[in-house]
């Protein structure tokens, strides 16, 4: 597998990791997640990784580089579904993963999205202070 | 502190895709010796950065995966090797956040966090040998 597939729902796309990425892959996301956000006007990108028994130091940038880009993009990331060995070892390792939201499963991802992602006037959004 | 080798196993780094190959012998490895979930989990990602950094660094070599019997303790090595360019400054390489490359500079001093012993040897222009241990 040379890609990994991107989903579009409604104003949201969704990305399942379901392989264990080589580096060059975990790129390749990249890119096609940002183009993707620009091509549809995605308000907000939802990463699975219920599936990843392990995030490196290399997944862990990627994960943090999307949400980065898809922020100057005008997009929300949020990643979802981190298995809790994965959690205590990334800590251990030294990445916390900051500027990236999380969420604990792809439901209350979506929730969290839905809420901070309407245009105009929606009330207590997101206030963009966890730069 | 090593103690007798029970078996070992070589695993080239030379591409992307040995990487990945290096993260799923280890889990089976860590697997067959039942090592706890989070345990498994940490070897493991210690295994992907050191493979990263002898494949980035090192210019590719390989990993010998050993179990150990120390008394009544097992424990999984792993030697990392490679013929690379050597480390000049392995202080400094140890220290979080030092990149020569375009990482976080995680990989070195991350994976020692993970593993119980943790040792370099290294020689400019000929080449590096990290070999790191848990214990179970």
């Amino acid at each position: 597998m040379d890609r990994i597939p991107i989903l579009r729902m409604g104003p949201f796309l969704l990305v399942t990791i379901q392989v264990d990425m080589h580096d060059k892959l975990a790129l390749t996301l990249q890119d096609d997640l940002t183009s993707r956000i620009s091509d549809v006007g995605a308000r907000g990108v939802l990463i699975d990784i219920s599936s990843l028994e392990i995030v490196d130091s290399f997944i862990g940038r990627t994960l943090a580089n999307i949400a980065s880009m898809s922020r100057v993009l005008d997009a929300e990331t949020v990643v979802v579904g981190m298995q809790p060995a994965v959690a205590i070892t990334l800590v251990e390792l030294g990445m916390s993963l900051p500027g990236i939201r999380t969420a604990l499963n792809v439901e209350l991802g979506m929730e969290y999205l839905r809420q901070n992602t309407i245009v105009e006037g929606s009330g207590d959004g997101w206030d963009g202070s966890e730069d | 502190m090593a103690g007798t080798v029970l078996k070992t196993e070589a695993v080239p780094v030379r591409s992307d895709a040995d990487v990945v190959m290096v993260r799923q012998r280890v889990r089976a490895w860590v697997n067959e010796m039942q090592f706890s979930l989070v345990d498994q989990t940490k070897i493991v990602t210690a295994a992907s950065e050191l493979a990263r950094n002898t494949l980035e660094h090192g210019k590719g070599g390989k990993l010998d995966i050993s179990m150990l019997q120390n008394g009544y303790r097992k424990g999984i090595q792993l030697v990392f090797s490679d013929d690379g360019p050597g480390i000049p400054d392995v202080r400094l390489a140890l220290t979080d956040g030092y990149t020569t490359g375009s990482g976080m500079g995680l990989g070195l001093s991350g994976s020692k966090r993970l593993m119980n012993e943790f040792y370099i040897q290294t020689e400019v222009n000929r080449g590096t040998t990290v070999s790191c241990i848990r214990w179970k």
